[in-house]
């Protein structure tokens, strides 16, 4: 019955979501919406286990004094710190504390994230290095490919030879596209496979323990 | 050097001098604005295949348009052909329709004008009132027919084939590298006594990419339940995170091994993109697992995690259908798993019959949509008219 209850209800709900994507009068939308809006009601509940493990998870990294198991305590103060001066900060006359929140927000958070964005600018430059080793004639394919294209958007490419950013927008446009359209009518199709496999019931790994 | 100091100093001084005074402007000589040409044809009608409360007007352009004389059109309601017109948009000159969204009944006679607005808004002229027209609700898209008919003929093809399949006709399926590597993966990291790590993506559950990443978690959760190896599944979504945890619990009771399960295995990390990028480094490099999975829907930081990765000396497996991270996952990853094969690989692990039965199917449909493209191909170069028709009825609404 655990399992039945579930496939009954995506079986139920499939069918009807299928139905309603044709449908475009007003009550079909409204029972969109509406649906869409269970899905927020859903995630807060769901948040509550999400914070719950994460405090569990970093408790138990404390307790059993694993590697690093400070950073977990940094982890904790700084999640009840923002939590109490995100919940406070909107109680009246206690306004300072909320902009003490966004003050941190702003010059800590979002400065920190910023960093780990900037990284993937080094990244990207040694993988470019990996993937521009012309080992093999894809890899060679690839090399020639990409220093033209990278010619193609730079002034000096146009300088060597007007040509340059035709042929990179050539490439892009056309061998480029039509190997993405190729994937992507490959993930078109195994979206709705997926899709058919799971209101049909056929697919059950998402019940948990693989599908039978 | 010092000679030339002083000349440099009054050039800066010049220059910055120049920037701050506004530069002098020529008197403009005011002529008065010349009336531009009407819209001509102005047609007012429902809009198609919607919930209602709207109505489609179209016009021909102003011949003024042409010679640069039209800044834009307004569209004007009533509710009489004489009553009292009021704006309900604009739309600048190069636009010949507007769609009246906020009609205030449905099945009532309403009547539009065009208001051509004239350079400098200072010229206009008024079109004449066009028909009246009514607001309705549609039942049915017309415009996705086409759609309804290709979800069909996919069910119908993959109903065949998991058909075939219940009678135990074998089906050939292509060795995908990436997933036959799995066994491969999880039994270094048993080898080796270090975990596997899990990433299930950065989407939420409402992603179908999300979707087939819990699927093929059920499956490795398996596969290190007996191999008695530690998993690591962290979480960036609340929801993909309480799933997640209740498919590798099950995964555990499944292969007998429920006492293996340990419940921090599958943890939420955070819900900033970056955070939990670097939370994820951080797990590679202080547990340094021997194989690590990024299946799912990834953005920018897929290089961050997949290099990361590579770093550590782990076995990587990643796929996703973001076309835009898989030539990183490409380059840093041992495997991918290329848009489609993401979806493939519950069914190819599992090796149940009736779910490579949708596998088969999937790839017959792939071989039509083929064929339908090489036959649309000629069809619009042998005959170049028809290549309109074609695409007017690949298109959606």
């Amino acid at each position: 019955m655990k399992r039945q209850i579930p496939l009954i209800i995506v079986l139920t709900l499939g069918i009807v979501f299928f139905i309603q994507f044709f449908i475009p009068s007003q009550i079909s939308t409204n029972i969109y919406q509406t649906t869409l809006q269970w899905e927020i009601v859903i995630s807060a509940f769901a948040i509550v286990l999400a914070i719950g493990s994460l405090i569990n998870h970093h408790m138990l990294k404390i307790q059993r004094r694993k590697p690093h198991w400070w950073n977990s305590i940094v982890t904790l103060i700084a999640m009840l710190v923002m939590a109490l001066l995100g919940i406070l900060g909107r109680v009246e006359g206690m306004e300072s504390l909320g902009q003490l929140y966004r003050t941190l927000f702003l010059y800590v958070q979002a400065p920190m994230d910023s960093a780990m964005f900037a990284i993937l600018a080094f990244y990207m430059a040694s993988a470019a290095y990996r993937a521009f080793r012309a080992r093999s004639q894809e890899a060679a394919l690839l090399l020639i490919s990409g220093f033209i294209i990278m010619l193609g958007v730079v002034p000096f490419g146009s300088l060597l030879w007007s040509k340059i950013p035709d042929i990179a927008e050539w490439i892009m446009m056309v061998p480029n596209m039509a190997a993405k359209r190729g994937i992507l009518f490959g993930v078109g199709l195994g979206m709705t496979a997926t899709s058919l496999k799971i209101i049909l019931g056929i697919e059950r790994s998402w019940l948990g323990g693989g599908g039978k | 050097m010092r000679q030339k100091i002083p000349g440099l100093l009054l050039v800066l001084f010049w220059a910055s001098l120049s920037l701050a005074l506004p530069a002098r402007q020529e008197p403009v000589t005011a002529e008065p604005a010349a009336a531009v040409a009407p819209a001509p044809e102005v047609k007012a009608g429902d809009t198609p295949n919607d919930g209602g409360k709207a109505i489609t007007v179209t016009w021909q352009a102003s011949p003024d348009e042409a010679r640069g004389l039209v800044d834009g059109y307004e569209v004007l309601r009533s509710e009489t052909a004489e009553g009292e017109f009021s704006k309900v948009g604009y739309v600048p000159y190069g636009f010949t329709s507007f769609d009246d969204q906020e009609v205030p009944q449905n099945a009532r006679d309403y009547f539009y004008q065009v208001k051509t607005v004239g350079r400098g808004a200072a010229a206009f002229t008024l079109s004449a009132v066009s028909n009246p027209a009514q607001a309705r609700e549609q039942w049915f898209n017309t415009a996705r027919v086409n759609a309804l008919i290709s979800c069909i003929l996919f069910t119908l093809i993959v109903v065949i084939f998991i058909t075939r399949a219940k009678r135990g006709q074998s089906l050939f399926i292509r060795r995908i590298a990436g997933l036959a590597a799995v066994e491969e993966a999880v039994g270094r990291a048993t080898e080796m006594g270090r975990p596997i790590l899990y990433v299930p993506g950065l989407s939420s559950i409402t992603d179908v990419a999300t979707i087939a990443a819990l699927n093929i978690l059920g499956q490795v959760a398996k596969k290190a339940a007996e191999y008695d190896t530690p998993l690591l599944v962290p979480n960036r979504d609340p929801v993909v995170f309480t799933v997640a945890q209740e498919i590798v619990k099950s995964a555990y009771a499944e292969v007998g091994r429920p006492d293996a399960y340990n419940h921090d295995s599958v943890f939420y990390l955070t819900d900033s993109q970056m955070g939990f990028a670097s939370g994820v480094d951080g797990i590679m490099a202080r547990e340094k697992p021997a194989t690590n999975f990024f299946l799912g829907m990834f953005w920018a930081e897929s290089l961050i995690l997949a290099e990361t990765g590579a770093a550590t000396g782990a076995i990587q497996i990643a796929g996703t259908d973001a076309i835009s991270q898989l030539p990183f996952f490409i380059t840093a990853c041992d495997y991918t798993l290329i848009g489609e094969e993401l979806y493939a690989a519950s069914a190819y692990l599992s090796k149940e019959p009736m779910l490579l039965g949708t596998m088969k199917g999937q790839d017959w449909s792939k071989a039509l949509i083929v064929f339908l493209l090489l036959a649309g191909l000629a069809t619009a170069l042998i005959a170049p008219g028809t290549r309109d028709f074609i695409l007017k009825i690949l298109k959606v609404g």
